[in-house]
């Protein structure tokens, strides 16, 4: 019914239409060549860098991927998957409980201060959430381990105590309150505007027409907003919850000051001994590393980088499959 | 019809629906409940009052609702409860980190704070001065080189490059860039300062690179979704009146657009601004003023902060106290940044639409 | 033409930026800059546990030497060495001083083809364990004990093994959080070869930067986090530089019938009963620790300066001996003592880093 409602004809999917002629690079106009040469050598530079920092890691991490793993054994940090398995599990852990969080309140936010708060207090509200990105990771490291980690322990207690039976609030709840779970909510705390204030700017442009049509035909707000608002940003907040994804992943500070992270592949939220995430393990122990030890903590550098490789595929695949509604376009 | 609403309904207009007054007393009285269970079985903790209240709230709007003005109006009551109470919810931890800078930063926001270095001070005293200026230097030499190219590449994306392989393998390289986690960042600028200048070489300008290599893709991510929502409607006119694309694009794309834009770039220098890990590893760390970002270590609020809490010396609270005011600096200095870009994005936004 | 106003007030701002680009407390000259005349610049990179005292050496020196800036980064001892190494650092800060097969003539790209590097220990410090039981004031520990806290194998206050040493502390039943760093870092480093020299039998792991993963427990990330968790927490224990314990308990270590508090003079002691590691330059002051001496407190974290033999750059070799003469003199040790909480080397120790320091060209 929303889809009926709100599509429009539309080039197919995946098959944008083409552009007008005008668009056509004109060979008596040297802006247009002048101008698209820029736009097009911007692109490439973004590609020659990310080539260059893919090298980077290639080559400092190839040491350790290519080393006797009885070497390494020996050195005591152990072969390198058997190594690297447990801080991706944590990474990936971390980064979906915090998106699990941040998301579905993210997406509220928006759409408050899109269609639901009075017209003049939208923009300032707008600007207070915007607040929250500008704190910077250390503050809410000190933040979460400071304040938040205490404050939550006699929650976790609870949780323990009446909800113990799901295993994902099981075990020995952590004395400190430093566990997987307190990290997750910084991170989510973290990834909160960038998501938010992506899906506020898509909410917003759509169109008024789509809107005060749903309207008039006797939807109610709610209503409006799942039938027109929500086909036209699904791609918006796709690409606004991939970027949340991004910081969640490779986010070092905070999860570095506030998770008691170790290297067991658990499902346990309240514990003390939790999965560390690849980016800590490489912050907390590049300081001290020497020799192959720092082969070896690029080479996790690169599997980061390959977890986002994969995360952005299914991503873009998922966008593809519902695809090709971009709403004004 | 039930009695209640009979009494209520006085004008055909207002039948149906609640009266006015309900929404603030179920309010009210939902959360004087939540605090009175709160007080009675769990020594009155405020966060539990708050929790009650809301699910008890929900719980007597949704039957109120439903009772009174049926199952459509009731699911878009709980809907304006359920976003409203989101961005209560999003409020928590904000006043909760913004009190814990203000109180903790208040005590070091002085006037030395603001004209002196760590330069030969030990303990007490002393300002960051040198870090907030490297802070500046760095971030401002960063956006300089990512702003330009992610916005342009963003107009590729956009406008030129719709849908064709290179265009695409951009967008897709890019989102792997916002992964690059911001250690190896740091890593790939020290290791690339190494190769150009020479080993171990460490300045306020290898700390741009590496923020850079991290606000790129921000900046492109943003940017591109911001500009697609530009109605084509728009493009199609500025060519009609045979205005050249490049033109469509500077005059009318890009100011249509301005204000996410410029949200989304002020969002990416917020994001690089407060990184620690890239900037102690390719600018390094001074106690003392550093002008220029070309050579030589240059110090950084951040990692001021970061080494104030991680290493004080005897003298704990003093070092304590500048990492809290550094922290509340570093706020101060993005919501400047934020304030700026607002009122840049009214002046050049068009006036429609919202 | 609406640019104008912002695009003047930007220039404004630059402006002022540019002219403003000063620091109260420093002369125009002497900025990190490098520019003025005569001023030159001493890098040194590594251990974060040094920071604190570098922080008064280099405030102490560069009083005293106006045209000289001293850059002490404190980003670990790892990247120390490998600086060293590459030439990067001028003098490395190093928990641990190289290992025989790190050492070598012309390894280094800082010094001369034909030189080697020379550890000179600078900084000592007694690592304390640290506490946050309620109720309780003093603990007291013998080292198997410590070892089975450590190790995940003593899991309640209340434990036998503890009231054993503790006959007047009421102990309650709870759980003990024990508390280690999440980082790799000397302090784990010296902590464990600790508890793996003076209770074999229990911490059979090897020392390591690293703390064993198998032993479970809480990790905290640099010693801030460690008291942190510790105070934030409830019956806590952890171990941690002695200088940053703050009001927290400090257990005692019991070493052959005595129950040794992490004070200066205990830490000290140690150096006067090791030996330096044998075959090496008669310069070279690493040391082997023995941590199982009577009357020594056994977790003492000693770190060092790593300097060449002979510089490449002589004025670079000057600069390092005047700078790391200082930080090993007895006034600099005891500025240290008092900005870092260190203990200060013995005198005899002190005229040997002199001799040492004098060798090097």
């Amino acid at each position: 019914m929303s889809q009926k409602l709100t599509r429009e004809p539309e080039a197919a999917p995946g098959k944008p239409e083409p552009t007008p002629s005008p668009a056509r690079p004109d060979p008596k106009r040297p802006g247009e060549t002048v101008f698209r040469g820029f736009a097009l050598g911007a692109g490439i530079a973004i590609l020659a860098i990310l080539a260059a920092v893919a090298t980077f890691l290639l080559i400092q991490g190839s040491p350790a991927l290519l080393a006797d793993p009885a070497a390494l054994t020996a050195k005591g940090y152990g072969p390198f998957l058997e190594w690297v398995l447990p801080y991706v599990f944590g990474t990936v852990w971390a980064a979906v409980l915090a998106l699990a969080m941040a998301v579905p309140v993210a997406i509220g936010i928006a759409l408050f201060i899109s269609h639901y708060a009075p017209r003049r207090l939208a923009q300032p509200l707008g600007y207070v959430i915007d607040l929250l990105a500008a704190v910077p990771s250390v503050v809410f490291g000190l933040w979460g381990s400071l304040m938040l980690a205490p404050a939550v322990r006699p929650l976790f207690t609870w949780l323990n105590a009446n909800l113990g039976f799901i295993p994902l609030f099981s075990g020995q709840v952590s004395g400190t309150g430093r566990t997987i779970f307190t990290a997750a909510i910084v991170l989510a705390t973290m990834v909160l505007p960038i998501i938010t204030s992506l899906c506020r700017e898509v909410f917003l442009q759509t169109p008024k027409l789509h809107e005060e049509a749903a309207l008039a035909l006797g939807a109610t707000r709610w209503e409006m907003v799942k039938m027109s608002v929500f086909p036209f940003a699904r791609p918006g907040i796709i690409a606004a919850v991939m970027l949340g994804l991004g910081r969640a992943l490779g986010e070092t500070m905070a999860v570095t000051m506030v998770l008691s992270g170790g290297r067991n592949i658990t499902f346990q939220i309240l514990t003390s001994e939790n999965p560390n995430s690849i980016a800590a393990q490489i912050a907390q122990n590049f300081p001290e590393a020497f020799g192959l030890k720092t082969n070896q903590l690029i080479a996790a550098g690169l599997v980061l980088f390959l977890i986002t490789l994969v995360v952005n595929m299914i991503a873009r695949w998922i966008v593809a499959r519902r695809a090709a509604y971009s709403g004004a376009n | 019809m039930t009695t209640l609403s009979q009494t209520l309904a006085s004008d055909a207009l207002t039948s149906g629906r609640l009266p006015r007054f309900t929404v603030p007393v179920i309010a009210v009285a939902s959360l004087l409940v939540g605090i009175a269970v709160a007080s009675l079985f769990a020594g009155g903790n405020l966060a539990l009052a708050a929790v009650l209240g809301f699910v008890l709230y929900l719980l007597a709007m949704e039957t109120a609702a439903r009772v009174v003005e049926g199952a459509r109006q009731a699911s878009d009551r709980r809907a304006t409860t359920l976003v409203t109470g989101a961005f209560i919810l999003a409020l928590l931890p904000l006043g909760s980190v913004a009190w814990e800078a203000i109180s903790k930063g208040i005590a070091r926001f002085d006037l030395n704070y603001f004209t002196m270095s760590m330069r030969n001070i030990v303990g007490a005293g002393g300002g960051a001065v040198h870090a907030i200026y490297g802070t500046l230097y760095v971030t401002g030499l960063a956006s300089l080189m990512s702003i330009p190219i992610g916005l342009l590449t963003a107009i590729y994306l956009s406008e030129y490059g719709r849908g064709n392989r290179l265009a695409k393998s951009i967008t897709f390289f890019v989102d792997v860039m916002t992964g690059i986690p911001s250690i190896v960042a740091g890593l790939f600028a020290y290791a690339l300062m190494g190769l150009l200048i020479g080993p171990g070489f460490k300045s306020g300008f290898s700390g741009s690179i590496a923020l850079s290599v991290l606000m790129i893709p921000v900046v492109v991510r943003s940017s591109e979704e911001i500009l697609r929502l530009v109605p084509n409607e728009l493009r199609e006119a500025s060519y009609a009146l045979g205005v050249p694309k490049w033109l469509t694009i500077v005059r009318i794309v890009v100011p249509t657009a301005i204000s996410g834009l410029i949200s989304g770039i002020i969002l990416s220098i917020a994001r690089v601004i407060g990184e620690t890990a890239p900037l102690l590893i390719a600018s390094g760390f001074t106690a003392s003023l550093n002008n220029n970002p070309f050579d030589n270590p240059m110090m950084t609020l951040p990692v001021f902060v970061y080494d104030s809490y991680a290493h004080p010396g005897t003298d704990v609270q003093a070092y304590w106290d500048r990492a809290w005011t550094g922290a509340l600096t570093l706020i101060l200095i993005v919501m400047l940044l934020n304030l700026i870009g607002r009122l840049i994005a009214r002046r050049f936004a068009p006036k429609i639409g919202r | 033409m609406r640019i104008k106003p912002i695009a003047a007030a930007a220039l404004v701002t630059a402006t002022a930026l540019a002219f403003a680009g000063c620091a109260a407390n420093e002369a125009p000259a002497s900025g990190g800059s490098g520019s003025a005349g005569g001023a030159q610049t001493l890098t040194g990179v590594g251990s974060s546990a040094q920071k604190a005292a570098q922080e008064k050496w280099v405030a102490d020196f560069q009083t005293a030497n106006p045209n000289i800036t001293v850059n002490y980064s404190p980003d670990g001892s790892g990247a120390g060495r490998s600086a060293f190494i590459a030439g990067a650092a001028n003098f490395a800060g190093s928990d641990r001083a190289f290992k025989d097969d790190e050492m070598g003539a012309g390894k280094f790209a800082g010094c001369a083809a034909d030189s080697n590097a020379l550890n000179l220990p600078v900084y000592i410090s007694p690592i304390a364990v640290v506490f946050n039981i309620d109720g309780v004031k003093e603990l007291t520990l013998d080292p198997a004990t410590l070892a089975g806290i450590f190790a995940g194998k003593i899991t309640k206050w209340n434990d036998p093994a503890i009231a054993k040493t503790n006959p007047k502390a009421s102990l309650p039943s709870a759980a003990i959080t024990a508390v280690h760093r999440a980082d790799d870092s000397g302090t784990t480093n010296n902590f464990t070869d600790t508890l793996n020299k003076t209770a074999p039998q229990i911490w059979t792991a090897a020392a390591s930067d690293t703390f064993p993963a198998d032993f479970g427990g809480e990790a905290a990330t640099g010693t801030s986090g460690v008291i942190q968790a510790v105070s934030g927490g409830k019956n806590t224990i952890g171990y941690a530089d002695e200088s940053q314990a703050g009001d927290l308990g400090k257990a005692s270590i019991l070493v052959g019938g005595k129950a040794l508090q992490p004070t200066a003079e205990a830490a000290a002691a140690i150096l006067d009963h090791s030996q330096t590691v044998p075959g090496r330059d008669a310069n070279d002051l690493a040391y082997a620790l023995d941590r199982t001496s009577e009357g020594v407190y056994p977790a003492v974290l000693v770190s060092y300066a790593i300097v060449c033999q002979t510089y490449k750059d002589p004025a670079v070799g000057t600069l390092v001996k005047s700078y790391v003469g200082y930080m090993a003199s007895a006034e600099g040790q005891q500025a240290a003592a008092q900005a870092a909480g260190a203990a200060p080397l013995s005198s005899g120790l002190q005229a040997k880093v002199k001799t040492a320091l004098d060798s090097v060209k």
